[in-house]
């Protein structure tokens, strides 16, 4: 059948199982907004107030639901303002696809108005980048593009539609779209023996898994592992959920805010299992020194993680789901519980770590709204303080329920990708963890929120201050605080209101209990803005550079 | 230890794809000593070399990283003597018409052909390898060198063909 380019775009996102865009609209994109008129019977969209909050909608979408998230935005700034957050969904492998208009093609490279080179621009924040200048390319590159995002290690890829194309009509047939299969081409029987003997050789495994485990949806096969080989379980912030909280043998995340059981787990075990982990330097610290003693086993879906920062005894490449459940059948089960035991009693002796500082500490803001949430409740978290907070608290029991900018730490990611959450799991309750600092740079995106009728809560830990930078410039830049306090004097009640939401303003636990029964009865977005302490801390810490197992656990004020 | 490295890449042939892969090797701190890129005998694929100094744990990396961009079929390390590698340059050298006999004959032990000839220069160019090229330049020094243009190295592994299924 003959169609416009423009709505041969939104046949091929149905044919993907797309239900669902985020966007803006501008002068490039007409045509495939006309297009979406058409279709809007099956593809929804959601406006956003900047197309950087659509941006992190699509990807809190992608990482809540485990779909790949779409995204609309036409040309220069509207492309532009995307960058964020296409970086963000590049660094922590969320399938995002992002579709631009572009000018058409008699104007390409003139400097014509609102003209952006995106297709370059986005090359180095892409897994892959497309401009299509002919309709008749439009079909297979957005199929493309589907495929690219979600197979092997995820990743956002960038489609750039010149005018032109999504006027111009072709010939379109259906198609059925690639399966995605668990990537296994470079998983090799060798690898396998060589793990599963260096497994069975070993007296005191410990696991540490990253995002690769939501990724590959692999949380119940790593819990099955784990019990098989008798080892604890420690996750990098990117892989909260992939092991429940409340596992026994669940040590917490381990590294720069890591706790002190992960690093005591690290420091005496004798294999290091890294599984879908990409070893940043806020997990190892100062990489030379980390974990020298033992032997390291790296599972990765992506070849180029082996080796990039740690080296590794062995390595299996290759799905970690696939991979966890081959070796889960093929080494011993463990019998002896010395090793796993002693875990037990370091957790005894370490619990968490928890400033008891203000009228209102952080820990008991965060427990105050666990208890009032099921363990499907979607935790999104902006970046900072409150974000380490949460990740160290909140108790995580399921995988694609913490959402967090982890690899680019983006302030401002939270609102508009508690949004993209909220739209991808409507029964589920979404709770955003803010911050004064990171609310305010993206706040715009609570008017989304109230004309989606969206009941998330959003909670603001406010201290006043750029709490993390703050912590850091009293440790290590003097207690000079430059630029770090911007207390503020916005009233968040009255600006959720102007917005045509709820808000409320807490300064002891009593009126914070309060306020958050009234908030769970709220219809629509709440902002609960909690005012805290300045200078509770985000601890345990290992100073940027120090070994990874050399803590701190109190900053002196 | 640093050392010389010399990767081959089979690409798809599309606007874009050189600066693509430059930009990661710059991006991630890679110093590039000579990169070239041209057609090949099948439809829609490109040749690639990438030339650089790195110690081996980089090296495994750089390839690494560029194994798996999308446009990429295959990569291999080009290395004696599994492969031959060669590099073409052409010298501009100071020679006034007293001095050309002297220069002919230091070309002429180097194989290398005299391809222009100016009142008070020759251009000479040379096909070799780097040893061979490094060893050429410094004997024409003494003359006085104006300039050189180089192709960056090229080659192929001696046996077997190259491996091209796409994986996108």
């Amino acid at each position: 059948m003959i169609k416009t380019g423009a709505q041969i775009v939104m046949e091929c996102l149905i044919e993907q199982g797309v239900d669902t865009v985020f966007g803006y609209p501008g002068g490039t994109v007409i045509d495939l907004y006309d297009a979406l008129y058409e279709y809007s019977d099956r593809l929804d969209h959601v406006i956003s107030a900047h197309e950087q909050g659509a941006a992190h909608a699509a990807d809190g979408y992608a990482r809540s639901t485990g779909k790949p998230g779409v995204v609309f935005a036409t040309s220069g700034p509207g492309a532009t303002n995307l960058v964020t957050g296409l970086a963000t969904a590049y660094m922590d492998s969320v399938p995002v696809v992002a579709i631009t208009g572009n000018v058409n093609i008699n104007n390409l490279g003139t400097d014509a108005f609102q003209e952006i080179d995106i297709y370059g621009v986005t090359f180095p924040i892409t897994k892959y980048s497309f401009i299509v200048k002919d309709q008749k390319d439009i079909a297979d590159t957005i199929r493309r593009a589907f495929y690219i995002a979600q197979e092997g290690r995820p990743g956002p890829v960038l489609v750039d539609i010149l005018k032109n194309a999504q006027a111009g009509k072709t010939e379109f047939e259906p198609k059925v779209p690639r399966e995605i299969m668990p990537k296994n081409n470079r998983l090799k029987v060798d690898d396998i023996e060589e793990a599963t003997s260096m497994i069975n050789e070993s007296k005191k495994p410990v696991i540490f898994a990253g995002g690769g485990v939501i990724a590959s949806n692999a949380s119940e096969a790593l819990v099955r592992f784990a019990d098989r080989i008798g080892a604890p379980v420690s996750l990098s912030m990117m892989g909260l959920g992939g092991c429940p909280a409340d596992y026994p043998y669940f040590t917490g995340m381990l590294g720069m805010h890591g706790t002190k059981v992960s690093s005591n787990a690290v420091t005496n075990c004798d294999l290091l299992i890294v599984a879908g982990a990409r070893m940043s330097e806020r997990v190892t610290g100062n990489a030379k020194t980390f974990a020298t003693h033992a032997k390291i086993l790296h599972i990765d879906v992506d070849p180029a993680e082996i080796n990039k920062v740690i080296p590794s005894t062995k390595s299996v490449t290759g799905d970690l789901k696939t991979v966890l459940g081959i070796l889960e059948k093929k080494v011993e089960q463990k019998t002896d519980e010395t090793w796993r035991n002693q875990i037990l009693e370091w957790k005894k002796e370490y619990p968490p770590v928890a400033e008891n500082i203000g009228e209102i500490p952080p820990y008991r803001l965060i427990k105050a709204v666990e208890k009032r949430m099921d363990e499907d409740t979607v935790i999104v978290t902006d970046v900072g303080q409150h974000q380490i907070w949460t990740a160290q608290y909140y108790s995580i029991k399921k995988p694609r329920t913490f959402i967090s900018s982890g690899g680019l730490g983006t302030m401002g990611f939270g609102m508009g990708a508690a949004i993209g959450a909220q739209k991808g799991n409507p029964g589920k309750k979404v709770v955003l963890f803010t911050g004064d600092g990171s609310f305010q740079m993206n706040c715009n995106e609570f008017v989304t929120a109230v004309m989606q009728k969206m009941n998330i809560l959003v909670v603001v830990v406010n201290n006043g201050v750029l709490g993390m930078v703050r912590q850091w410039q009293k440790l290590m830049y003097n207690r000079h605080y430059s630029q770090t306090t911007l207390e503020r004097k916005i009233d968040y009640v009255k600006f959720a209101e102007a917005f045509g939401g709820r808000g409320f303003n807490v300064n002891t636990m009593e009126e914070l209990e309060t306020a958050l029964d009234e908030a769970m009865q709220t219809e629509g977005p709440v902002i609960l803005n909690a005012n805290i302490d300045m200078d509770v801390n985000v601890l345990p810490m290992v100073p940027p550079g120090n070994k990874y197992n050399q803590q701190i656990f109190k900053i002196e004020v | 230890m640093e050392k010389r490295y010399i990767y081959s890449l089979f690409v798809e042939n599309k606007p874009g794809v050189l600066s693509r892969i430059s930009g990661l090797l710059t991006r991630r701190g890679f110093n590039i000593e000579s990169i070239s890129a041209a057609e090949t005998e099948k439809a829609g694929i490109s040749l690639l070399m990438v030339e650089f100094f790195a110690d081996e744990a980089m090296a495994e990396q750089i390839k690494k990283q560029l194994d798996k961009q999308v446009d990429v079929y295959e990569i291999k390390e080009l290395r004696a003597p599994e492969a031959v590698t060669r590099e073409h340059i052409m010298v501009k050298v100071k020679a006034e018409p007293d001095e050309r006999m002297s220069l002919i004959s230091v070309a002429g032990i180097f194989r290398a052909n005299v391809i222009d000839v100016s009142p008070h220069s020759m251009i000479v160019e040379l096909t070799g390898e780097a040893s061979k090229l490094k060893a050429f330049i410094e004997a024409l020094k003494a003359y006085g060198i104006i300039q050189v243009a180089r192709t960056g190295a090229i080659g192929m592994i001696r046996q077997g063909e190259p491996h091209l299924e796409k994986e996108y």
